[in-house]
């Protein structure tokens, strides 16, 4: 019976971290620091072919992928960046038991040939747990840029590990990489890793061990393993307790704590990594020749990005001008695809026509799901496929860990932790994606905080709300020339829910969240040029495809409804109008009317299908106004008492109001709590609805609106 | 000994001890901050914290609360300083 409970137990840590493969199939992992383009060298290997997942119960993301070389398939596992496998973050636990305990039968280290130094740290540590490494020294063309020599074979040498140089982003030395891995995996080339040996007193205490750790476990690296002993890695320890039989554990743990006191513990795991490090010094002197004399191009930029007078400022014009090219060159595609799509509407009308369909079917098909798609698509596919770039070129060129830096000491001020602004950033994007992001904080405390307020900044589905209305609002009648303004007024109003994030943050930590800010390091890299064609691929079709497809599921069967809510009448007013003037007082007092609160509650669902919803209501209570171009937006809302009030506040509203409803789930789903997921709806909400307020009544008192 | 936070920009410091324990300690170690190396101090952040180090040819931002926990020695010596003639002024 023991025998059974053992094996049963000693299945499960390997079940959870076994990818499934076929019989031929080999399974290689790709580990590395982050900032190296590992991402880069795993797209460089599949091509296209990977999805990602979920670590089995762990909250971190993973990329698969396949690929093929010599007609033998292999299924590459890209890991999380990390600077080492000590285990203090997941990432470094999820990374370490895959090494460890997963099935792979080869690890490809990618490190940055112009940080190479800080890089070998990992590729000594990944050495010292398995023989088939196979290191990927990528970015040798930016190198080169720098006048950086890379000496690989004498590296080869040193390390005992074949050594391939790589420059992902144009291919170069895929190929070699795929041929090594591929000998590797077929026992071509034997690695025989040349491991450190450390300072006498860690070697001598850690003899003892390792003979009893070949003795009890087979399936680990034992010198490793013994290692870990001595430097006190609990978790990893634990984790082996339900590994190997209780007699074997407390055995080894009686030799351990026999010989080590808990001080020895710490000076062991500094005295490692010192060596470690001092060899990977020796090793970049002697084979990375790097011609000092070259002015360093990143310190040059970055006086003036994370300069203390220009540094913000400039951040703010960026972030106009990106707005302001979005603005200005989705105009004229947007009045050319509406053209187009509602020439065809024109046509099935016709063809419902000669066929004799119904009346409501024409409503429900054309007047209801065909419109509103037509309106998701043309006023919001430009935008995005305009604006979604542009922000994956800023991700791309390294300047978001920059903006970090900037804002660092605000977020510090707020107490909230130094990467809730990269989360925040990537809320940009879309608020969901942000939320799942938010896991780079370990702190509970500051993750919720992030998480609650990450839907402060607009997402793409909102952006597209605010761009239009403030185009209509704020370009002068007849101006052919996009102006400033809009981009001027978006951009005020991200500053806006910046300072409501950081101001919230404030109040959280010093209410239900209380709590000082936890350390953090961050690292600038250095400036890549995009690539181009990536970028665009990504975020066309990622990003924008995704999204725009999201946003027409979501906004088709809601035009449907719409229109038959629009068209069942109770008394001499249909239903809409019914739930419109119900909701209109409440809504009069924040400055927006009934129509507009319906189409944010409507919108639920997808932000992006608001100011949609919104037209459709307004079309089908109104006298039917055909659309003709953009133009005509204007009129329509004009139409239905807009002021600039309304304007202002549909737009605070957009930026404040609840999550929508696959944010809401992400955070159920990241918080594990109906509370906190409450909160983050209720939080915005109340704001959006105060902030709203106060605009109104100072409209109303200066008579403005 | 000097508290890395207190060393004035453009200086090269050597490390001499980590005052911090536990995740942060093995965070810094894991970033080559370890007894002996070299460090730059490139620039501030515009309120002046956080600060850029050159940490082993990476650009690493440390929070005054955490620079504060390493012990550094100024390093008087000029070879050490050959390696950049850059200025990194601060605008």
């Amino acid at each position: 019976m023991g025998l059974t409970f053992q094996s049963t137990k000693n299945n499960s840590l390997s079940d959870l971290l076994r990818i499934e493969k076929e019989e031929d199939q080999c399974i290689i992992a790709l580990a590395g620091n982050p900032n190296t383009g590992k991402s880069t060298v795993f797209n460089a290997l599949t091509g296209l072919h990977q999805h990602t997942g979920n670590w089995p119960g762990k909250t971190v993301v993973n990329a698969r992928g396949i690929f093929t070389h010599n007609g033998k398939d292999n299924i590459l596992v890209d890991l999380p960046g990390t600077y080492s496998l000590f285990a203090s973050s997941i990432e470094e636990e999820v990374a370490r038991d895959f090494i460890c305990f997963g099935n792979s039968d080869a690890v490809i280290v990618v490190t940055d040939a112009t940080c190479l130094e800080r890089n070998l740290n990992l590729v000594y540590q990944i050495m010292e747990i398995t023989n088939n490494v196979v290191l990927c020294i990528n970015l040798i063309d930016e190198a080169k840029k720098k006048n950086i020599i890379i000496d690989a074979s004498g590296i080869e040498n040193e390390l005992g590990i074949p050594v391939v140089l790589c420059a992902a982003r144009s291919g170069l030395g895929i190929k070699k990489l795929k041929e090594t891995v591929y000998n590797v995996t077929i026992g071509k080339i034997t690695p025989i890793p040349k491991i450190l040996i450390y300072k006498d007193y860690i070697e001598k205490k850690i003899k003892p061990i390792q003979t009893l750790i070949e003795e009890k476990i087979n399936y680990i690296n034992s010198r490793w393993l013994a290692l870990r002993f001595i430097d006190g890695d609990i978790k990893l320890i634990d984790l082996l307790s339900s590994n190997i039989d209780n007699e074997s554990l407390k055995e080894l743990l009686k030799t351990v704590s026999s010989s080590i006191s808990y001080k020895d513990k710490i000076n062991i795991r500094d005295d490692i990594l010192n060596d470690i490090y001092k060899k990977a010094e020796e090793i970049s002197c002697k084979y990375v020749k790097e011609d000092k004399s070259k002015i360093n191009k990143d310190r040059l930029i970055d006086n003036y990005i994370t300069s203390r007078i220009f540094g913000i400022p400039l951040m703010l014009l960026t972030l106009a001008i990106i707005f302001w090219i979005t603005i200005a060159g989705a105009n004229v595609p947007s009045s050319i695809i509406a053209d187009l799509l509602f020439s065809i509407q024109d046509k099935l009308t016709l063809l419902f026509n000669n066929i004799n369909a119904p009346k409501w079917l024409h409503g429900i098909l054309i007047l209801g799901l065909y419109r509103t798609m037509a309106w998701v698509i043309s006023v919001m596919l430009p935008p995005m496929a305009i604006f979604f770039p542009l922000f994956t070129i800023l991700e791309d060129l390294g300047y978001l860990p920059r903006v970090a830096f900037n804002l660092d000491h605000l977020f510090k001020k707020a107490c909230a932790h130094g990467k809730q602004c990269l989360t925040m950033c990537m809320g940009f994007g879309c608020n969901a994606a942000g939320i799942i992001s938010c896991r780079i904080i370990e702190s509970p405390r500051e993750r919720l905080i992030a998480i609650l307020t990450n839907n402060l900044v607009p997402c793409n589905g909102r952006f597209p709300t605010l761009i239009a209305i403030s185009s209509i609002f704020l370009v002068a009648k007849g101006s052919n020339n996009p102006s400033f303004l809009p981009a001027l007024a978006i951009t005020v109003l991200v500053v806006i829910g910046i300072l409501i994030t950081l101001l919230v943050s404030y109040i959280l930590s010093k209410t239900i969240l209380k709590g000082i800010p936890s350390s953090f390091t961050l690292e600038l890299p250095p400036y890549r040029v995009p690539q181009i064609g990536r970028v665009l691929y990504t975020s066309i079709i990622d990003r924008t495809i995704f999204v725009i497809f999201r946003a027409i599921v979501v906004a088709a069967p809601a035009g449907a409804i719409i229109w038959i809510l629009s068209n069942i009448y109770i008394g001499n007013l249909n239903i809409i109008g019914h739930v419109a003037a119900f909701l209109d007082p409440f809504s009069k007092l924040i400055g927006l009317d009934g129509f507009i609160l319906m189409a944010f509650i409507l919108g639920l669902p997808a932000n992006e299908i608001v100011l949609p919803v919104l037209l459709m209501c307004y079309l089908s209570t109104g006298s039917l106004i055909e659309f003709e171009s953009i133009e005509s937006l204007k009129k329509i809302l004009l139409d239905h008492g807009w002021t600039y009030l309304t304007a202002l506040n549909t737009m605070l509203f957009s930026l404040l109001h609840w999550p929508c409803a696959t944010t809401l789930l992400t955070i159920k789903k990241e918080t594990g709590s109906l509370k906190w997921t409450a909160l983050s709806a209720l939080i915005p909400t109340s704001i959006a609805i105060v902030v709203c307020f106060i605009t109104t009544i100072i409209f109303k008192s200066l008579n403005l609106g | 000994m000097l508290k890395l936070n207190s060393v004035p920009i453009g200086n090269y410091v050597i490390i001499d001890d980590l005052l911090s324990t536990g995740i942060l300690r093995e965070r810094m170690l894991a970033l080559g901050l370890t007894k002996g190396t070299k460090i730059e101090v490139i620039r501030k952040g515009p309120s002046g914290d956080p600060t850029v180090y050159n940490i082993r040819g990476a650009m690493i931002a440390l929070r005054n609360e955490e620079s504060s926990l390493i012990l550094v020695n100024s390093t008087k010596n000029s070879r050490n300083n050959l390696s950049s003639v850059i200025k990194t002024n601060i605008i």
